[in-house]
């Protein structure tokens, strides 16, 4: 019997990465995925009655159908001990989650945006990634000269913004020259044993979305 | 000394409804400072109050918090609405996911185009009638109790209670097939310190009309 979790999804990045992450970053190394490439796969989950709101990522974990991205990553964060250990720090974890997954949002859709928005959009990205949401963890690591973010200790914080730098600058290659500090974070946490696996080849770590993943994914969801 | 946390958003309900909802329901009394001019936000930001520069934004125990989500998780927590145990808290999470989604397509209606208000609006009662609603009447059905997770009050029960007042403003009938739901309204809008701020005069804020969107235009220039 399986204890590994299961993943449901399409072959590619989307809403799911941020899940792979964090399961790899806990040293949850081997999960089982299944990979949506037809609509009638899709339709059939949704017969079975297995996608709590028809909708996919499904990760099925310790006996419960969990869906809805943010509900799943707040099971493993807590249940991997990557979530702080109080309520305030648990509230920092999720304020600085919930700005990184804001940014990480504009690089979501971005390949799904008209080919005439996709120039405005980067710059976008990039003015966000600069001005809004960089500073704020460049100012974090330095007032408190520690080398995770929250708390002094490894959180689901310190994954998200390490997949987010790393995805940011698939897209902005100079992104980081502003911030040393994140550099430096940047260079830390990729030599995390957990992530450093993770960055390997043969990981569960998917490449950046191209045009057959986004034909995929309008194939799959088509109404 | 305030003990009371203080609320910094526009005068309308917006993300910061559901946190004046939850607040209210655990009995805690806060204040507002509303954002009524471009001037007003401009200010926030500059005073370095807020972390991503956006609202809403409530001080609480020493915090200057922001992010919906993260804000509300806060304070489901502090106030034992969050399940107890992990598994609870999931379930909580993942029910409150879904209601957060349905009343964000209602949230941003007004700000659609006028000519795709009507096929919003249908999609709405759909996404209500066969996505959301069946999920939640099958829930309570199946365990036979009378709140959603854990046979006790949670953050779950209080976010679906206004989500389904909300989609009644869309079309009031819209619990019709739904005969456990009506009954948990019926029920969670009893629960004395809901049924309070559930009476004129409480902090809840009306549906937005016009003017308040026209204000909100200005001040984030959306």
């Amino acid at each position: 019997m399986s204890g590994k979790p299961r993943l449901t999804y399409l072959n590619g990045r989307g809403r799911m990465e941020p899940i792979r992450w964090l399961l790899a970053a806990a040293g949850v190394e081997v999960f089982e995925e299944v990979y949506l490439e037809t609509k009638e796969q899709y339709d059939k989950l949704i017969k079975d009655g297995v996608l709590l709101f028809q909708q996919v990522p499904l990760v099925e974990i310790d006996g419960m159908k969990m869906v809805q991205t943010r509900a799943i990553m707040s099971y493993i964060a807590g249940k991997y001990n990557l979530y702080g250990k109080d309520l305030k720090e648990r509230a920092l974890i999720d304020m600085y989650v919930e700005g990184i997954s804001d940014l990480m949002q504009m690089i979501l859709m971005f390949p799904f945006s008209p080919p005439d928005a996709k120039e405005k959009n980067l710059e976008a990205v990039k003015e966000r990634a600069t001005n809004r949401y960089f500073p704020v963890f460049e100012k974090a690591l330095k007032q408190h000269g520690q080398d995770f973010l929250v708390g002094n200790k490894f959180s689901w914080a310190d994954v998200q913004l390490i997949e987010a730098i790393l995805a940011v600058e698939e897209k902005v290659p100079a992104v980081l020259s502003g911030f040393p500090q994140l550099q430096v974070f940047k260079t830390k946490m990729s030599n995390m044993p957990t992530i450093k696996k993770f960055l390997q080849p043969g990981s569960p770590r998917k490449p950046p979305p191209d045009a057959h993943y986004v034909e995929t994914v309008l194939k799959v969801f088509k109404k | 000394m305030a003990g009371k946390p203080k609320l910094h958003y526009t005068k309308g309900r917006g993300k910061m409804e559901s946190i004046r909802w939850l607040l209210a329901a655990a009995g805690v009394e806060f204040e507002e400072e509303f954002i009524e001019t471009k001037e007003d936000l401009e200010k926030l930001r500059n005073d370095g109050v807020l972390l991503f520069q956006q609202v809403p934004m409530v001080e609480i125990d020493g915090m200057k918090m922001v992010q919906t989500r993260a804000i509300l998780s806060y304070i489901a927590a502090k106030y034992n609405l969050y399940g107890k145990d992990l598994k609870e808290r999931a379930w909580i999470d993942m029910y409150v996911e879904g209601t957060t989604d349905l009343m964000g397509m209602i949230m941003y209606l007004p700000f659609q185009p006028a000519d795709t208000k009507e096929k919003n609006l249908a999609l709405i009662i759909e996404r209500a009638t066969t996505r959301y609603f069946p999920v939640y009447e099958k829930a309570l059905k199946d365990h036979g109790q009378d709140y959603l997770v854990g046979n006790k009050l949670s953050w779950a029960d209080v976010h679906l209670l206004e989500a389904i007042l909300m989609v009644e403003e869309c079309k009031a009938d819209v619990l019709s097939a739904f005969p456990l739901l009506q009954a948990f309204k019926g029920r969670i809008s009893n629960i004395p310190t809901i049924k309070k701020f559930l009476q004129p005069g409480s902090q809840r804020k009306p549906p937005p009309d016009e003017k308040f969107i026209a204000v909100v235009r200005k001040i984030f220039n959306i």
